[in-house]
């Protein structure tokens, strides 16, 4: 610090554990409804106090969900984990071979193929919602992890991410390489891969986070319950209307759909920075 | 940096293979739906479903002369002016103290950057949650405080909880890159205008704002990009658009206009305008915002 003023050092606690408090209530006062009865909440207002019914209501939202859903949380986890699972790994994998090419290779349209998957950043599933749930209707992708997971997994940032990564790469690994006679893919899998190992991890935890939350394409292409995933879940056990709520278990079901993505952030939170700063570069 | 590479390798075909999955993904969900937008926008769909009629620019003449259309547009306006002003501003104040503290200053750190793992659709029902008219712990306070809330009756309440939720799940991401464009300030600049007498305000006025310039100029993009298009979520769980029309955003509106009403060439035009309002918000960030700040 430049100077010592125990004043501003007091206040700048302050502001921030106001800032904090801010932050955290929402999530505070959800767990709170987590542990509660629905005639607790309903008497409003609630009390500020964890209750006693955590274990009964994640049981309960986990087995049955909530309201007139007959699919448990528990199987939509399953669905969510596996939609950001397959769009995360999905994403790394495609765009850490189109890297490649694009950068080790010099080849007839090059250039037009790079320009055709910049374009895709300006074209989010928002700008084209019809046309490509029609494509995915068409392809009979409806109601199938396909359709949750594929039509999302082409990538230009992650594509840039690597491409700019390899550039830094020695040329003279490439050239000794290809002297010891290792061919492309011998290259990329034992040189490239291994080197890539942090950007790998930062772009994963982005990439995870995006496809667990992800929100209006899993609502437009499930229609069955048991392909449903956590987050639209509480979409539609809201959707009955105040009375008819089980604020409870709708409550238990939000913690259990931030609690993955907040575990991976908390548990790689370096190589979180990391992506949220590469990937905007 | 090189732009390109000196060492190559030689294939006739294998760069091909290794684009291939990422090409095929691109031309039938992204190219393909983008070409039908383009085409159906200048079409309009006869009653019964049948034949396509082709009619020009008239789907957009239509667009722009429907006052619930151009509604929407102000209201995504007030919206994203809001979200960006309001999340640059309270994540800014966050970070320069942060930036002050010594020790514990991680922690914070820590702490605050969580509602980024939030989904918007969550955010928005968390919020919904404490500021429901019926029971909502908030809510309860501001009525018993004298203020009349219900945000389901009253457009600019509504339209206040979705800023609010907005803001929330966006303050961590800004406050991260805040915080390391503060930290990457040289430390002499500050150390030398406070040998010259100037007080830390006078310093964050003079120096630190002015430096930090990139990083909020490519935030602000970045967060109106946000407000835009990510906020679906919020908007469908917390109002569903309304009270009326309140918070019908573009892009809840052709959400609805395509999947509820069912209008195809209409809800294509606004897609083909969103389209240009991506590509320019693209630009923008490409063209004037400075891309190699440190970090």
């Amino acid at each position: 610090m430049v100077e010592h003023r125990p004043l501003l050092t007091f206040l700048s606690h302050a502001v921030l554990i106001v800032g904090v408090a801010i932050v955290a209530f929402p999530l505070y006062v959800t767990f709170v409804a987590s542990t509660r009865t629905v005639e607790e909440i309903l008497a409003a207002p609630m009390p500020l106090t964890p209750g006693s019914h955590f274990v009964d209501n994640y049981l309960a939202a986990l087995a049955h969900g909530a309201g007139e859903s007959t699919a448990g949380v528990g199987r939509m986890m399953v669905n969510s984990l596996i939609s950001a699972l397959v769009i995360s790994i999905g994403k790394i994998v495609i765009s850490l071979l189109s890297a490649f090419a694009i950068v080790y290779f010099r080849f007839p349209l090059r250039t037009f193929f790079f320009w055709m998957i910049f374009v895709t950043l300006m074209l989010p599933v928002e700008v084209r919602i019809l046309p490509t749930y029609q494509v995915v209707s068409d392809l009979h992708m409806l109601d199938t992890y396909a359709g949750l997971t594929i039509p999302l997994i082409a990538s230009a940032t992650a594509t840039f991410l690597f491409r700019q990564f390899f550039l830094t790469i020695p040329d003279e690994l490439a050239e000794a390489a290809r002297i010891d006679g290792a061919g492309p893919l011998r290259f990329l899998w034992d040189v490239v891969i291994p080197m890539s190992k942090t950007n790998i991890a930062a772009l994963f935890v982005i990439l995870f986070i995006l496809g667990w939350n992800q929100y209006l394409w899993p609502l437009l292409v499930t229609t069955q319950e048991s392909m449903y995933t956590t987050v639209i879940a509480i979409r539609r056990m809201i959707s009955g209307g105040d009375a008819a709520t089980e604020w409870n278990l709708v409550m238990a079901t939000a913690m259990l759909a931030m609690l993955p993505p907040a575990l991976v952030v908390i548990a790689m939170q370096r190589w979180f920075v990391k992506g949220l700063v590469d990937s905007e570069k | 940096m090189a732009m390109e590479k000196r060492a190559r390798f030689r294939s006739p075909w294998l760069p091909y293979v290794l684009l291939a999955p990422q090409i095929a993904v691109t031309i039938v969900f992204f190219f393909l739906p983008a070409g039908e937008a383009v085409y159906y926008s200048a079409h309009i769909q006869n009653a019964f479903g049948g034949n396509l009629e082709f009619v020009g620019f008239d789907n957009f003449r239509e667009l722009f002369n429907d006052q619930l259309y151009l509604n929407s547009f102000r209201v995504t306006a007030v919206f994203s002016a809001l979200v960006a002003v309001l999340g640059l501003g309270i994540s800014l104040v966050l970070a320069v103290f942060a930036d002050r503290i010594v020790r514990g200053a991680t922690g914070y750190k820590t702490l605050l950057i969580w509602p980024y793992a939030v989904a918007p659709a969550i955010a928005g029902v968390l919020w919904m949650f404490l500021f429901n008219p019926t029971l909502g712990v908030v809510a309860h306070w501001l009525r018993r405080a004298g203020v009349d809330w219900n945000f389901l009756l009253y457009g600019d309440q509504a339209m206040l909880l979705i800023v609010l939720a907005a803001v929330w799940k966006q303050v961590s991401y800004n406050f991260l890159f805040f915080l390391a464009g503060l930290q990457s300030i040289p430390k002499s600049l500050i150390e030398a205008a406070a040998i010259d007498g100037a007080g830390p305000f006078k310093r964050f006025v003079t120096i630190v704002f002015p430096l930090l310039s990139p990083t909020t100029f490519f935030l602000l993009v970045v967060n109106i990009v946000y407000a835009f298009f990510d906020t679906f979520g919020i908007v469908d769980a917390v109002t569903s658009g309304g009270p009326g029309q309140a918070t019908n955003i573009l892009v809840f509106k052709v959400f609805t206009d395509g999947f509820k009403a069912l209008d195809l060439g209409g809800s294509a035009a606004q897609s083909v305008v969103l389209m240009a309002i991506v590509i320019t918000l693209t630009v923008i960030q490409f063209r004037y915002v400075e891309r190699k700040v440190q970090y």
